[in-house]
């Protein structure tokens, strides 16, 4: 398994008459770990959408090693190699923890019992081994998290699309996280794209960022080039930053 | 159809008016189905079963007190509004929120007690009214119009306006109105949703049973009744959209002329057939309603 | 695959109780024509297990729609209508015997779901709105055959007697209908846990729990719901056939009648619904209860008591306490009871 190569191109997308994300343009190497931030409101989560085909941008192309994903359905994005998580998590609630990886594991597992043996192994990684039979609705805010994480991996993605899964960790398990990722990214060479608010995972992750605001790219390079750009500091002025 | 154009024309005239006027009385049934659906989000797969109830306490005021139907009205709606409000208290207030299945079968349990204690009060006869102007009717131009539809469909009017200075003039109405149309805003806006919710049933039980009191002076009343016009309401809210007002009381009447119509072009066995034909297409292209203005 | 396979891929994290229970279930209900005789009015007690079986059966199939991939039916007795009606009038008007008459009738149900689902599905219609999608064709379907000539209009359909009747014209004794109806019944529940422990299981559970999120962990969302509805319309089908030779008459006001349709969704959600024991324990509960109240308006009756409705109004009482105050159901609460849930059913 290795990583794709994203590229998006001068996508845009209105609701409504309401510009959400305007003439974006942005690459993912092969292998890297880009994160794209801005302030609430952004255009982020909208560009996960389009890339992850829940709506097909208005205009603009995006391309997964060089073929057009545009405009495809989902599931056949996630055939294609793109898994994603959803900034609100939506793990199958009334499912057990296993159920739910098994069923990301089907999308390449011929059979029950090979999909159930790597969700198995994927939940001992990171660290749902004992939760395995709980139900997904009784878990902890973190817990799903991860098991939304898992849940994506499972379907062997070759592009990873982690909408904000540190928000709401402690510092502990946002390390955790951080380094789960990097040991994945190093592994496997999946390609990941992070929306994160949590700048200390941005900074410890990514090595290149991408800013929006207002559904435009003011800004991209690398992180600590990025965090000194005034139209980014602008940007966040008043703002937490964290 | 007539050999003779002219009668033909005036023959589809009437029944285009008297399924107007029957359908004042159809969208005032649907008006309750929709204000509840609005508010709660809660289909009452009850509907049909609260107006044959209506009708029953409308005919046991004519049968033993003599009353006339529009007379009897108030204390109908009363009755049923007592009703529902007591029974969203104790048995559909629970269920808000739960999923549709749930709903759906806790209310077609209070169906199945209401229709058989219909049935085993009144018996499985048909019950209707003779009123002194049962044969009565207005001339106007070459039209004749049944009084008692004409009748009916005022005092459905009458109904439907105060009604409307409710939603539009009171607190606990206008409260309603907004719950309506914001279902979350209204939970923040920290309303007693509770009494709102249990208010809304009431007033939406109050609605079917004034327009079953009002639908007995055109039909007569047994309990089969009861699923078709679930069936009825069911698809004027749809046509009209679910949870408008408005769209109700439109969707009534539109559903009525359909039906008058159907019954004078078609046979009146198929007369429904464009009533679920019209259900099919506005479910699957104007979900929304066709009345509504947007999605 | 091998027998083997397929046994350990059924039994798989069922406890060994729950299996022996059902083994002993499996074999009461085999020799119940033979244990019924021993009863006073043993003809009765076999027609009211014939009931129960019946609507286990016609239960499981709307289950597989509503209970395992989510997508609320209130118009299954379109199928049954379908499936009845045209393997009866085939057999009465054209002499085809109903084992090869089923096939059309199977067929021409499905395509009747398929196109229900296809439109539904396409165009996004949900919730409550597909059940009145579904409401809407049946009850479209039941005028259209008050005006079918051909299968009797709203006259109906009858199925003649015939005491030398064969099985292979599914005539009979109501022994014969019994054992029929078991079969289907029993294949019914191994088949739903075979499609439960497999591929389409799975799938159908993530898109009754979140549709979005089963896309996008890359289910071809409508087209599992399309499985969904194929099956289901295809099995309940076949129950229309079983009822029609069965009660050998037909009348489109019963027979694609809302009451019909909502009959068959009771058994599932009051037994649990997406369970497998869950329509087969609600059925019993229904008829059973059914039963009880007629036969108590009955021994009022013969004090004098007049209960014309009274039954019907029990009947609606223990349908609402079951409602309020089992809403997930009665088997999930019993399995608890009984400790079967330490395995969940769905989850081998």
């Amino acid at each position: 398994m290795s990583g794709a190569h994203l590229a998006v191109r001068n996508i845009g997308k209105s609701f409504r008459g309401l510009r959400a994300v305007n003439d974006v343009a942005f690459d993912v190497p092969a292998g890297a770990i880009h994160a794209l931030i801005g302030p609430n409101g952004a255009g982020k989560t909208t560009c996960f959408n389009m890339i992850a085909g829940v709506y097909p941008p208005d205009g603009g192309t995006i391309l997964l090693d060089e073929h057009s994903i545009a405009g495809l359905r989902p599931d056949q994005i996630c055939a294609a190699g793109v898994g994603r998580t959803f900034q609100i998590v939506r793990p199958f609630m009334g499912l057990t923890v296993e159920e739910n990886v098994t069923i990301g594991a089907l999308a390449h597992c011929r059979h029950v019992p090979e999909a159930r043996a790597l969700a198995r192994e994927l939940l001992e990684e990171l660290g749902l081994g004992d939760r395995r039979t709980a139900r997904a609705a009784s878990l902890t805010l973190p817990d799903r998290k991860r098991l939304e994480v898992a849940r994506a991996l499972a379907t062997r993605p070759r592009l990873l699309l982690l909408d904000e899964v540190m928000a709401g960790l402690r510092p502990t398990e946002t390390d955790q996280m951080v380094a789960f990722l990097k040991e994945l990214n190093a592994r496997t060479g999946v390609t990941i794209l992070l929306i994160e608010h949590v700048m200390r995972a941005v900074m410890a992750l990514s090595q290149h960022i991408v800013v929006l605001h207002h559904g435009e790219k003011i800004a991209e390079g690398r992180p600590e080039d990025v965090t000194r750009d005034p139209a980014v500091l602008d940007v966040y002025l008043g703002q937490e930053v964290h | 159809m007539p050999d003779d154009p002219g009668q033909f024309v005036v023959t589809l005239l009437q029944a285009i008016v008297m399924g107007l006027l029957t359908g004042m009385v159809y969208g005032l049934m649907a008006l309750g189905l929709s204000v509840i659906f609005g508010v709660m989000r809660v289909v009452n797969f009850a509907h049909g079963e609260m107006m044959v109830v209506g009708m029953y306490l409308a005919w046991l005021a004519f049968d033993r007190l003599g009353l006339d139907p529009i007379v009897s009205l108030p204390a109908v709606a009363a009755s049923l509004f007592v009703f529902g409000y007591a029974l969203q208290r104790t048995v559909i207030n629970p269920f808000i929120g739960l999923p549709e299945h749930m709903q759906f079968m806790l209310l077609l349990a209070v169906a199945i007690l209401l229709v058989n204690a219909c049935l085993a009060i009144a018996g499985p006869d048909t019950h209707g009214v003779q009123v002194d102007y049962m044969f009565d009717s207005f001339n106007v131009g070459p039209l004749i119009l049944d009084a008692v539809r004409v009748y009916a469909a005022i005092a459905a009017l009458v109904v439907a306006g105060l009604l409307w200075l409710f939603f539009t003039r009171t607190r606990p109405g206008k409260a309603i109105r907004a719950a309506a149309d914001n279902h979350v805003g209204a939970l923040v806006v920290g309303l007693d949703v509770k009494q709102l919710y249990a208010m809304t049933f009431g007033i939406g039980a109050a609605c079917v049973g004034a327009s079953g009191a009002l639908m007995l002076l055109i039909v007569q009343v047994h309990p089969f009744l009861a699923i078709d016009y679930t069936l009825l309401a069911f698809v004027i809210v749809i046509v009209g959209g679910l949870g408008s007002m408005s769209g109700a009381l439109a969707g009534g009447l539109l559903i009525g002329v359909s039906e008058a119509v159907a019954g004078v072009l078609l046979q009146p066995s198929l007369k429904s057939v464009f009533s679920f034909g019209l259900l099919i297409i506005v479910l699957l292209l104007r979900p929304q309603g066709l009345l509504a203005r947007r999605a | 695959m091998r027998a083997g396979g397929v046994w350990q891929r059924l039994t798989e994290g069922v406890p060994a109780r729950a299996l022996a229970a059902l083994a002993v279930l499996a074999a009461l209900l085999l020799a119940a024509p033979v244990l019924s005789q021993l009863l006073p009015a043993g003809d009765y007690w076999l027609s009211i297990l014939i009931l129960m079986v019946y609507f286990a059966y016609i239960g499981q199939a709307w289950n597989i729609m509503m209970g395992f991939a989510g997508q609320l039916s209130l118009g299954h007795a379109l199928y049954l209508g379908l499936g009845g009606y045209i393997a009866a009038a085939l057999y009465a008007n054209l002499g085809v015997g109903p084992w090869l008459g089923v096939f059309a009738a199977v067929c021409i149900a499905m395509l009747a779901g398929g196109l229900i689902g296809y439109l539904g599905f396409r165009f996004s219609v949900a919730g409550v709105y597909f059940a009145l999608l579904t409401i809407a064709f049946a009850e479209f379907t039941r005028i259209l055959f008050d005006h079918f000539k051909w299968v009797g209009a709203s006259g109906g359909l009858f199925l003649k007697v015939e005491p030398e009747g064969s099985p292979f014209n599914l005539q009979g004794s109501p022994v014969l209908f019994y054992y029929v109806i078991l079969v289907l019944a029993a294949l019914a529940f191994v088949f739903c846990r075979w499609l439960l422990t497999g591929r389409l299981g799975y799938y159908w559970l993530a898109i009754r729990e979140d549709p979005e999120a089963a896309q996008a962990a890359g289910i071809n969302v409508f087209r599992y719901k399309m499985l969904a509805v194929l099956i289901s319309s295809g099995l309940t089908a076949l129950g229309g056939v079983w009822s029609a030779f069965y009660y050998k008459n037909l009348f489109p006001e019963s027979a694609f009648s809302m009451g019909r349709s909502i009959e068959v969704t009771l058994a599932p959600i009051i037994g649990g619904l997406g369970t497998l024991v869950g329509p087969i324990l609600g059925s019993a509960l229904l008829v059973g209860l059914g039963d009880l109240f007629t036969t108590m308006a009955e021994r009022l009756a013969e004090y004098g008591i007049k209960a014309g409705g009274l039954k019907q109004i029990g009947y609606g009482v223990a349908l609402l306490l079951i409602v309020m105050f089992r809403r997930e159901g009665v088997w999930p609460w019993l399995a608890h009871w009984l400790g079967f849930d330490r395995h969940r059913e769905n989850q081998p």
